[in-house]
């Protein structure tokens, strides 16, 4: 039995000015699973995460046709608050990006933008902290520069600022791609504590890190979504010969 | 054969190094020539009047037979002109920086830019006569004064000629913000108004800081409109609506006029002196707080 679809596109197309980057997808993410999409570098993947969370609306010549929608409510409706639907949809980042701020200010900023109360900022960064796996590392320095920790540790700063606004929605552009194995040992270790609690879509280039911890795989290929199946599936039994391909390295 | 071009390679690189370094230090070696001179004419000045009536009377009268030199009223009203003048640019530079890097249209933007640009190009006499024939009796008006040439006035067309290198400077540094930081607070849920001023305006701080610097360095320094327009009265302004005399003017009426290496003629370099140690420090202070906030940078 499947969870409900918390994300969806239908029928949705991406143009940037006159060029198409997303033809005619039709995809959901189930609650509280880590779908992983796979495929090789342009084939769109980045571009479609960044369309839940509408960071394309930084873009003028990015023009989006179809429907997106968080729990069947229109992700680009005019009355859907934008602030609200980014709180709800969080997203990390390819290269970490710490605000130029102290680490707890990082994650202060972050509950400041949505007016929680100051009393009960400490409690709340402290425990956001926690579940990052980063506490015990910055605990005795909070006001040091988050750019002085080392990648992994913004990486999972920059997870924490996400998860301290509770989010029903995680996006991940490639988290793990600018670390070492080791970083990216501890950032998987937390993307499967966090399946518990959160949907996550993730972008990755690496096969066995899609493996290792998601529940289903989409796979992309020049802006198309070829095959989307359980993660079993796409590794041991695909459909079709492009996925079966690219699983086993032939091209991309 | 070839160990003679290698040999002429290092030669080479090894003049350019020398060449570099040279011109760096040429930069300091004049910095320190001119304060030199200053401090080296001062001397002359102080061994006949007293440091301590130069720095706390009240009246700058060099030609009045007892010969009255006070810093203290030219001091005051350079810092009130300036301190106007930067009231009045520093926000609207500050704001119209973050207008033309974050939210201008690029078709705005092409006109304004060089519009902006082409302010910095006016000669500062042109600016006095503005303040003559515009500003000061549009002041005088507005308060009902007799006398437009004020401190208002030349803070007024300070801020006019400081404006274009706060907004070119600090546009710069807004512009070199990375866009990861921006990426990071929209995708927080923050909306445009606090990535700008809570993200990007604070990342760009040590840019913005040094603009505001240069921008009070010159609104110190400028000499001819203030010359032309704050109307010269030598004693010690109460507001921005009185008469005022800077340093700067001070010293280029008088230098003119004044008899060689008399009294009055040092006096001239003890009052130029006492202006680069104030643009100095402010700088320094300026820097001190600029290497602050750098060290939250990666």
């Amino acid at each position: 039995m499947e969870n409900h679809a918390k994300l969806a596109a239908h029928d949705m197309n991406l143009f940037f000015g006159e060029k198409q980057i997303l033809k005619n997808i039709n995809i959901d993410f189930p609650e509280k699973e880590v779908t992983s999409l796979i495929g090789p570098s342009g084939c769109g993947k980045s571009t479609l995460l960044r369309s839940f969370n509408r960071m394309h609306d930084l873009t003028p010549e990015a023009k989006i046709q179809g429907k997106l929608t968080i729990d069947d409510q229109d992700i680009y409706h005019p009355s859907q608050p934008l602030t609200q639907l980014r709180k709800r949809i969080g997203m990390v980042f390819q290269k970490p990006n710490p605000l130029p701020k102290s680490i707890f200010d990082n994650l202060a900023y972050a509950l400041k933008i949505h007016k929680y109360p100051k009393s009960e900022m400490e409690d709340l960064v402290e425990n956001a902290l926690k579940e990052s796996y980063l506490w015990d590392e910055v605990k005795d320095d909070l006001k040091k520069p988050a750019t002085k920790l080392s990648g992994g540790q913004q990486q999972r700063l920059c997870i924490a600022r996400t998860v301290i606004l509770r989010p029903e929605v995680i996006l991940m552009d490639e988290p793990c791609s600018a670390l070492d194995p080791i970083s990216t040992h501890k950032i998987e270790d937390l993307i499967l504590k966090l399946r518990s609690d959160y949907t996550i879509v993730i972008v990755t280039h690496n096969m066995q890190q899609a493996q290792r911890i998601s529940d289903k795989v989409a796979f992309m290929y020049l802006g198309e979504l070829i095959e989307y199946d359980t993660t079993d599936v796409i590794f041991n039994n695909a459909k079709k010969e492009l996925t079966r391909n690219y699983i086993s390295g032939h091209f991309g | 054969m070839r160990d003679s071009n290698i040999r002429r390679r290092e030669r080479i690189d090894t003049f350019f190094k020398y060449l570099f370094e040279v011109t760096g230090y040429v930069t300091i070696a004049l910095l320190g020539g001119i304060f030199f001179m200053l401090v080296y004419n001062s001397v002359s000045f102080f061994a006949e009047i007293s440091p301590v009536d130069f720095f706390t009377g009240n009246q700058w009268e060099p030609e009045s037979s007892e010969g009255k030199y006070s810093i203290v009223p030219l001091v005051i009203s350079t810092g009130l002109v300036a301190l106007g003048s930067m009231i009045i640019a520093v926000p609207l530079g500050i704001l119209c920086a973050v207008y033309l890097a974050e939210l201008a249209p690029t078709r705005v933007r092409n006109i304004l830019k060089p519009a902006i640009e082409m302010l910095a190009a006016i000669p500062s006499v042109a600016i006095g006569f503005l303040g003559i024939v515009l500003v000061g009796p549009g002041i005088a008006k507005l308060f009902g004064i007799q006398n437009g040439l004020n401190a208002l006035n030349g803070s007024v067309l300070l801020a006019v000629m400081a404006l274009p290198t706060i907004i070119t400077i600090c546009e710069d540094a807004i512009n070199a913000v990375p866009k990861t930081y921006k990426e990071a607070s929209l995708a927080l849920g923050a909306d445009t108004w606090k990535t700008l001023f809570k993200v990007i305006v604070p990342a760009a701080a040590p840019g913005i800081i040094a603009a505001v610097m240069l921008g009070l360095g010159r609104a110190l320094g400028e000499t001819m409109t203030v010359l032309m327009a704050t109307g010269n009265a030598s004693a010690i302004p109460c507001g921005f609506l009185d008469s005022v005399r800077t340093i700067t003017a001070t010293i280029a009426i008088e230098m003119g006029e004044v008899p060689y290496k008399t009294t009055h003629y040092f006096a001239l370099f003890a009052i130029a002196a006492v202006l680069f140690i104030i643009t100095l420090v402010i700088n320094l202070i300026g820097e001190y707080f600029a290497n602050r906030r750098r060290r939250f940078h990666a």
